[in-house]
């Protein structure tokens, strides 16, 4: 059981957990992740870290309401236990001093580029970030990702803060301002990642993305998270999260990403409809006090 | 629960009243399974068990030999005649404490170790007929100690005050904990996934060794001393030198078992539809994707559909006949060699041909095939002949030109074996590995180049069997004991 010692919406329907967890928060490096399975008869997912504290063996890690698991996630509060927490997974991201990097986040991407920003401007490297959202309320960690970086652009797709547009606009503008670039981390829904090694592959520009393919166990057992790299079958969990944007065959990630939509959508249609009959029952005098996520969201 | 055990010496003089030629002429004494058509719809067990006046007549059969084979056969060195006497005494607790002396997991073994290879392939009764039934026996002395042994009476061994990590839960690991635990040793057992057993959880179906069982053996481990922690990966959530540096340690095991699953590099191969098998083994074993939607991890739908798994041994066929159990219209299984030369337990292939799975030997799939929207359509196969025995010792699979043939398929699973999991090698400088990433440890003491790292088990052999990684194990144990009583290397 691992405890949670906060919990915080950050913004509409995306929730920042502060958990217990002191061998994780120990070992954590920018660049790795977690699998959690909130329950007994819950699915086991991986799940960003934005960032650890080992003195006080906490990790943070951020979560967005999309399914059936992370709605139940989130409808966790402070105090609350999440059943199984296992990491920290993955090969730690590359640090160096490259010279000049662009970080590049999307949505809740943003969380998991957070750390390793921090690390490459502890680095020596000139860090400039481009974060972005489908509107103001979605654009995260903006904040955080100034104090650590030289430059920080932030769009939103309708315009609701900052420029209007991609996170891959202000990539293009800077690279046709000239701006020598050594380094693109990006990570973020899978289109946008696309797009940016599309951009970067004619530049020469050397790029990592963070992937986040389905994944049961994490520890190269099982092999559910392979992608295809260049050809050849790599697994995520043990060989990447991060791979050259420029090698991985984005079709296939999102050809394997959608393999259990029909089922993930009836967890989620029951899901909901079980928040229903909570609803209804908590309308009605009874002892249940179960709070549900898609409540608190409206 | 039952009144405390007592156990007894076995007697001196068998109490077996049959003479040896009536003996022989006893029949084996068969187990009693569900029908084929009903339990290849559902995940119950398929084997019954004996009956105490089955297991009776089967003991009965033992013949007592001077030098009993089926013990110097087995890996752990369970003492088979001796359980074998106590049964016809009718002190089933008492032949359970007689495996117990060198098996920690019998109702497991009872049920999964491929006899035929061990114990069963030593028994003299072979020259004469068939071999005493003792993976039978075995499974019916381990069901009645769960059933009446009350854990309170287990005694512990005075503490010795040295610490072992075990790092995974498999059988060799449990093995090793066990003996090392009886020693008075403090044993704490690492384990990644979110339950104990390792590979008997997420990779033997329901069908063949239930979970509940699993948890039973374990627990009788707690009760004995052992600790266990989930959700630990040695090598990310901490590291074999922080277990010696920082924790404490004086000895760790290393029984991380299979690693990574192959894939044959066949193009098609990432469609959706195509699994490992170690993926939809732990869909369907760790994570309950059978109940879904009670549980929550999903997988495919199998209804009416075609499925083929590629392999020849054990996963392969668990594998299949856990798709047939979900829905499959048509299950078969693809093997490039012929039924002889299929390592699956006997058993196993018996049952899967009385549950319907179609056996398609001599194929071997070249490509699997998209239906334009990126699953999987079927796959074009070709036919083999058998030519030379290769390294394995079996005749090597030799492709017919011109023999390529097309099968509509929609899940295929692939069983073809494991590759080395690389996380601890990576993570432990000074550890040998061999060119194949697999620990180098020693054939007797299971010792790995690095002071008080042992290893044992599927890290260090390559895909094996249950009871090999047992006997890993228990190497293990006695190295690890004498290393911790002796403080020498």
């Amino acid at each position: 059981m691992f405890k949670i010692l906060n919990a915080q919406f950050i913004a509409p329907g995306i929730k920042r957990f502060v958990i217990d967890a002191p061998r994780i928060a120990r070992k954590q490096r920018p660049g790795q992740f977690v699998i959690i399975r909130v329950n007994e008869t819950g699915e086991r997912i991986p799940l960003t870290i934005e960032k650890s504290d080992p003195e006080k063996g906490t990790v943070n890690i951020v979560v967005q309401s999309i399914g059936k698991t992370t709605h139940l996630l989130n409808s966790l509060e402070t105090g609350d236990n999440i059943l199984d927490m296992v990491g920290p997974l993955g090969k730690p991201s590359e640090i160096e001093n490259f010279g000049t990097v662009v970080v590049m986040g999307g949505g809740v991407g943003t969380a998991m580029a957070y750390p390793t920003a921090s690390a490459l401007k502890r680095a020596g490297n000139r860090v400039i970030t481009i974060i972005g959202g489908r509107n103001k309320d979605l654009v995260l960690l903006e904040s955080e990702m100034r104090e650590v970086s030289d430059t920080v652009f932030v769009t939103t797709d309708d315009g609701s803060y900052a420029d209007k547009g991609l996170v891959t606009d202000k990539l293009r503008q800077l690279i046709e301002n000239g701006t020598r670039i050594d380094l693109v981390l990006a990570v973020g829904p899978i289109p946008m990642m696309r797009a940016v090694a599309d951009m970067t592959r004619k530049e020469r520009i050397k790029t990592i993305v963070s992937l986040n393919p389905i994944m049961i166990d994490g520890t190269g057992m099982c092999g559910g998270c392979r992608v295809l790299v260049e050809g050849k079958s790599e697994f995520a969990c043990v060989d990447g999260p991060e791979f050259d944007a420029h090698r991985v065959d984005f079709a296939v990630l999102v050809q394997r990403n959608s393999m259990y939509r029909e089922a993930e959508k009836r967890s989620m249609d029951d899901y909901v409809h079980q928040c229903e009959l909570e609803k209804q029952k908590a309308a009605a005098p009874a002892e249940s006090e179960v709070v549900c996520a898609l409540e608190e969201k409206k | 629960m039952s009144t405390p055990p007592t156990p007894k010496t076995p007697p001196k003089k068998s109490s077996n009243p049959l003479a040896n030629k009536d003996r022989m002429k006893l029949p084996r004494q068969h187990m009693l399974e569900q029908d084929p058509q009903v339990r290849n719809k559902c995940f119950t067990e398929v084997n019954l068990g004996y009956s105490p006046e089955l297991a009776r007549q089967e003991a009965l059969r033992c013949i007592e030999c001077a030098k009993p084979a089926c013990v110097d056969t087995c890996p752990v060195g369970v003492k088979v005649k001796d359980f074998v006497q106590l049964i016809i005494d009718g002190d089933y607790l008492g032949a359970a404490a007689k495996i117990r002396e060198d098996n920690v997991l019998p109702a497991i073994t009872g049920r999964v170790c491929p006899q035929e290879d061990h114990c069963e392939a030593g028994c003299l009764l072979n020259k004469k007929g068939q071999s005493l039934g003792i993976g039978y026996l075995e499974r019916f002395v381990a069901d009645y100690e769960r059933q009446h042994f009350d854990l309170k009476n287990i005694v512990k061994a005075p503490p010795t005050g040295k610490k072992v990590a075990i790092v995974g839960s498999g059988p060799s690991g449990l093995t090793a904990a066990g003996d090392l635990v009886a020693k008075g040793h403090q044993v704490h057992v690492f384990e990644a996934l979110h339950e104990i057993g390792g590979v008997l959880v997420y990779g033997i179906p329901e069908f063949r060794l239930p979970k509940a069982i699993i948890r039973e053996q374990v627990d009788y481990m707690r009760a004995m001393g052992v600790e266990f922690e989930t959700d630990v990966v040695v090598g990310r959530t901490i590291t074999i030198d922080e277990l010696f540096e920082d924790e404490g340690y004086d000895a760790v095991f290393i029984g991380t078992g299979a690693g990574l699953p192959q894939f044959m590099g066949i193009p098609g191969e990432h469609l959706n539809g195509v699994y490992s098998a170690n993926e939809f083994l732990t869909r369907i074993n760790l994570m309950h994707s059978y109940e879904f939607p009670k549980y929550d991890q999903p997988l495919v739908d199998f209804r009416g559909r075609n499925v083929a798994v590629i392999g020849g041994g054990n996963t392969a066929l668990d594998a299949i006949r856990s798709s047939l159990r979900l829905g499959a219209g048509k299950a078969f299984m693809l093997y490039r060699r012929s039924e002889a030369e299929m390592p699956a337990r006997i058993e196993e292939v018996k049952h899967a041909k009385e549950e319907g799975i179609e056996f398609q030997m001599l194929a071997a799939p070249l490509e699997f095939l998209d239906d334009g929207k990126g699953w999987l359509k079927g796959a074009r196969c070709q036919k083999m002949e058998l030519g030379e025995p290769d390294s394995s010792g079996r005749r090597r699979p030799v492709p017919i030109p011109g023999s390529e043939y097309e099968i509509p398929l929609a899940v295929a699973v692939m069983a073809i074996g494991t590759t080395a999991n690389p996380i601890i090698r990576h993570t432990t400088p000074g550890l040998a590995t061999n060119k194949r990433g697999y620990i180098e440890a020693s054939e007797t003491t299971q010792k790995t180049s690095r002071r008080g790292v042992f290893a044992g088990g599927d890290i260090v052999t390559g895909g094996a069997t249950v009871i090999l990684a047992m006997g890993a194990g228990r190497r293990a144990a006695k190295a690890i004991n004498e290393f911790l009583v002796s403080g020498e290397w």
